[in-house]
């Protein structure tokens, strides 16, 4: 019969550690977790992610004690708590301004990893861990955005839902199984509410602890990309490295102020943020029979949405002739083994036989989708021989300005009207967006890449 | 430690040099088996309790509607299942335009299946030339298409423009070229009463 296990601590302290890994836990995720000097202020955003999310989660069980989640009720009780629950205002504020800033933390995180290389081996399940909490959110925001019962939440709701309905042979019966009715209406709304407030944030806080606990297995990245884990001193500690807590705890509540400074400004100055942060039209109760003369989804959502708008029947051409391209190409010039070299043009062949069968409709939502599944290969398409854009061709540092920017103007675009001009930008955008992935294992590798350096760059303030 | 050492540090252990047990894996592929196929099993309801309700299902009545009051011009939104149904009453010069509007449309003869009914499968897609009844949702995603009589940019006779994705229809709701909607707006079971009475939801294949 085995007794107590042996452990250092003692006390109440101690009698927990004979039975929970509580100091175990603490030393490995934060007092001796060893996390790089030289972390700059890109990376703020992972904690401050975790921030919005608890206060999303906070803020959110306060607002479901008065929301109603009835196609009859629903709009009133929003303003309910707008003007008569005590402070309800805030809260709420609080919610619909933490959604929005979930998304520019989240954004500017993602960007950071493609800066440097964050993705790479052996990093690759952080970064998918990390892209499906990205796709989470994007199911959290939807399903609480037709939580307010307005306009928007109605037809924006409407049109995603119809996204559905265009894939072949199931699609009707897919989206009407979605709905629960033949248009939007009160039973769509309480799954809605259920997906909201319980399903999707159980799963996002899975994929939450996975992400961090998959971090801490292979330590974290840095602006030089290179490993700290390679130097170490003779405790068997990195060179490079310091104890997250109290070094990153103490800096990161830094960066929170700053954080809290910004969030607190829009909360109680502009929550609206001038329409992109909550739309004029959900002001107005939501109506099956009248869609609003301009609709657009929120700001977060526009660049993939910009995508859908630009799948026209003319476009599928230009898509069906890139595919045709990159079967010429992957067949006289690519390096594919056996019988990869024959499947994989003749797949591509078959796409672009179908781009033109079947409706631009359905392509237009493979665009859209396929624009956030692609991040998911990410780890594979890079094939730069190193991780950061420090040590990358001077080049590769422009390709990424224009993936930028390409991505700012698709999201401007998603929220304007559509005509002529804009179409095509849209159709323009796409494809740069798309090239810049699908060509990244041909890009990644030219060029001069500088020397990386044995240590990384640190300079003590 | 070499590979072939066998080491039984607990006495309780199963001795690794016995040989498998045939009818024990069977008997935890049967069990795997038929748990499998209650855990799908179970699964069946709760995926069906999203399919519409029968509440749902019953709330699509058909609509009565007195069009002898309408004006040359004049267009009226009824709710027919949850969704706009609209009836417009098209004047001389309307049905007109529909010639010009011909060679822009994407599908002038309605000849995709599922959004015309073959009382509807001409080119003014109704019973009666007159009147034009459709359901006010775009083919493409749903949204619903506000209406411009005046011609302007993208349409020269007037039509209905979907304010989500661009996509543009003239008064017979056919849809214009290279547009993102695939097709022609739907035009709904109706039948008329009388002359000053349609009944939207009820034809002869579709009864009530």
């Amino acid at each position: 019969m085995a007794g107590e296990k042996t452990v250092e601590t003692t006390g109440l302290l101690g009698w927990v550690d004979r039975r929970f890994p509580l100091t175990a836990t603490w030393k490995a995720h934060l007092s001796e977790y060893y996390a790089p000097k030289n972390f700059n202020f890109w990376y703020f955003f992972g904690s401050l992610a975790l921030l919005v999310l608890v206060l999303q989660i906070v803020t959110g069980i306060f607002l479901v004690m008065h929301y109603k989640p009835d196609a009859e009720r629903a709009f009133q009780s929003v303003e309910y708590i707008m003007r008569e629950v005590p402070w309800g205002w805030l809260i709420r504020y609080m919610h619909s301004t933490g959604a929005s800033m979930f998304f520019v933390v989240v954004y500017l995180h993602m960007l950071r990893g493609l800066f440097y290389g964050s993705y790479r081996k052996p990093r690759e399940l952080v970064w998918i861990f990390g892209v499906a909490i990205f796709l989470c959110l994007m199911g959290e925001a939807f399903f609480g955005y037709l939580l307010p019962w307005g306009q928007m939440s109605y037809w924006g709701a409407q049109v995603i839902v119809n996204l559905f309905s265009a894939i072949p042979f199931i699609g009707p019966e897919l989206s009407l199984w979605i709905r629960g009715d033949y248009v939007v209406s009160d039973a769509t709304l309480n799954r809605f509410f259920s997906f909201h407030v319980i399903a999707i944030p159980l799963v996002l806080i899975g994929l939450v602890a996975a992400h961090i606990v998959a971090l801490h297995e292979v330590g974290s990245n840095n602006p030089d990309g290179i490993e700290i884990k390679e130097k170490k001193d003779r405790h068997g500690r990195p060179l490079d490295g310091i104890p997250f807590h109290p070094f990153y705890s103490v800096h990161d509540i830094m960066g929170v102020a700053g954080f809290l400074i910004v969030f607190a400004a829009i909360v109680f100055f502009a929550p609206e943020m001038g329409g992109y942060f909550l739309e004029y039209n959900n002001f107005i109760p939501a109506d099956p029979l009248k869609t609003p003369p301009h609709i657009a989804p929120v700001w977060y959502f526009t660049p993939f949405y910009s995508m859908l708008r630009a799948t026209t029947d003319e476009f599928t051409w230009v898509l069906a002739g890139a595919a045709l391209l990159a079967a010429i190409a992957l067949f006289v010039k690519g390096n594919l083994k056996g019988l990869w070299r024959i499947a994989v043009p003749a797949a591509l062949v078959l796409v672009a036989v179908l781009l033109r069968t079947i409706d631009a409709k359905f392509w237009g939502v493979v665009a859209m989708g396929g624009a956030v599944v692609i991040l998911f290969f990410l780890p594979w398409l890079d094939h730069s021989p190193v991780k950061s854009i420090r040590y990358r061709p001077g080049w590769h540092k422009w390709l990424y300005g224009i993936f930028i920017v390409n991505f700012l103007i698709l999201g401007y675009l998603g929220t304007q009207a559509p005509n002529d001009i804009f179409n095509l930008m849209s159709q323009i955008g796409t494809v740069i967006y798309l090239a810049f992935f699908l060509l990244m294992p041909v890009w990644s590798r030219l060029g001069t890449f500088k020397p990386v350096p044995d240590r990384v760059t640190f300079h003590a303030h | 430690m070499s590979q072939d050492t066998i080491v039984l540090d607990d006495d309780g252990a199963v001795d690794p040099n016995l040989p498998p047990d045939p009818s024990r894996r069977f008997w935890v592929g049967t069990a795997c088996a038929a748990g499998g196929v209650a855990g799908v099993a179970t699964a069946v309801p709760f995926v069906s309790t999203f399919a519409p309700s029968e509440k749902a299902r019953a709330a699509g009545a058909p609509v009565e509607v007195d069009i002898g009051t309408m004006a040359p011009g004049e267009m009226r939104t009824v709710e027919w299942r949850g969704k706009p149904v609209w009836i417009l009453r098209r004047t001389p010069e309307q049905i007109e335009g529909l010639k010009q509007t011909d060679s822009l449309v994407a599908d002038p003869n309605s000849d995709r299946a599922g959004f015309t009914p073959a009382y509807a499968k001409n080119e003014y897609r109704s019973r009666k030339p007159e009147y034009f009844v459709c359901v006010g949702i775009c083919t493409h995603l749903g949204c619903s298409p506000t209406a411009h009589f005046e011609a302007q940019a993208g349409l020269p006779t007037g039509g209905f423009l979907c304010p989500c994705h661009g996509s543009t229809f003239d008064l017979a709701g056919r849809v214009f070229r290279n547009k993102p909607a695939p097709d022609n707006l739907e035009v709904p079971p109706y039948q008329y009463l009388s002359d000053t009475r349609i009944i939207v939801g009820v034809d002869e294949d579709n009864k009530a």
